[in-house]
């Protein structure tokens, strides 16, 4: 079973408030190393048994470009895992 | 003339839309379901505030692949009237009827309040009863309206004069303070390059009778309704 792990941030050079107020919090607790802050989302599609990993990256791809990126202020990033998950108990 | 006012699941201020064009304006208004796949009775079609979707994943990315909006796009192609107001205006970016996108307040905060508008361009069907330099005021309330879009996009929205209104102070000066969500260029309003499809994020439909405090909002409406019947700014 292929899982795939798609990253999606901000563009370089688009302002992220929500990670600027993270790394403040976090300056305010000490960590003061940290030269930026970005957050951005994680989702994961699992694929059915009979998809292989070629398909499933086909298929990664055009669900990132149709609906779940905007190009026009994310880019997206993914891994494809293979897992052997137990089915199951019913 | 007929206007349509779109229903997705979520919309909130399909009724102020309708509620200003069927009694203010005295209009041929229907609601359209977001089911619907056709629009050819429609002279304007308005895609109101609201959260569509419960705004998930993006503002307005689920709401873009409703059935109805197929039906927007050939619509907007065909030289039809669009006017997107506030989650509308999301929907209307997501879908690339319009340019750019809409992000997070800088400030991270919904925003609820009037605000200042400055006319930058009264050469369209939505902005005819306006003068340029005009100051509206108008309330916003969004927590996803910073416009977004790249410099080379920027340039050719301001080249072709798309920007419709900036958040300016009372007297008309665009000032970073009066910016209320950080968008680029204090952009508030932009139309396509073919002047038939709108969007914004201030409600004209919240602020369309004097008793709400402005009516400044009824001068869009006006504006849509005098360009039809007149012709004006085609």
């Amino acid at each position: 079973m292929v899982l795939a792990k798609i990253y999606i941030t901000l563009k370089n050079g688009i302002l992220d408030p929500q990670g600027k107020t993270v790394q403040h919090a976090l300056e305010s607790l000490g960590f003061q190393r940290i030269r930026e802050v970005r957050m951005g989302k994680l989702i994961q599609l699992r694929f059915g048994e009979k998809i292989g990993k070629a398909e499933a990256e086909r298929l990664t791809v055009a669900a990132c470009q149709k609906l779940l990126a905007n190009p026009v202020i994310e880019d997206y990033t993914f891994e494809l895992i293979t897992t052997n998950e137990p089915r199951k108990a019913k | 003339m007929k206007f349509g006012v779109v229903v997705f699941p979520g919309s909130n201020c399909d009724h102020d839309c309708f509620h200003v064009l069927k009694h203010v304006f005295a209009q041929d208004v229907e609601y359209v379901w977001h089911k619907e796949d056709n629009l050819k009775d429609f002279d304007v079609v308005i895609l109101p505030g609201g959260f569509s979707y419960g705004d998930y994943l993006r503002t307005g990315a689920i709401a873009r692949f409703s059935p109805v909006m197929n039906a927007v796009v050939d619509f907007a192609q065909q030289g039809g009237m669009v006017f997107g107001i506030c989650n509308g205006f999301q929907i209307l970016c997501e879908a690339g009827l319009l340019p750019g996108a809409l992000m997070r307040n800088r400030s991270r905060r919904f925003a609820c309040k009037l605000v200042h508008l400055k006319v930058e361009n009264n050469d369209t069907a939505f902005t005819n009863t306006c003068e340029v330099g005009e100051v509206l005021t108008i309330p916003i309330a969004h927590a996803e309206g910073l416009y977004y879009a790249d410099q080379a996009t920027l340039g050719e929205l301001n080249q072709n004069r798309q920007i419709l209104f900036r958040y300016s102070e009372a007297d008309g000066s665009i000032t970073e303070s009066a910016n209320p969500n950080g968008s680029l260029q204090n952009i508030a309003g932009i139309i396509n390059k073919t002047g038939n499809v709108m969007g914004m994020m201030p409600h004209p439909d919240r602020c369309a009778e004097a008793i709400l405090n402005s009516a400044d909002g009824a001068k869009i409406f006006a504006s849509l309704i005098r360009w039809s019947t007149a012709g004006v700014a085609a």
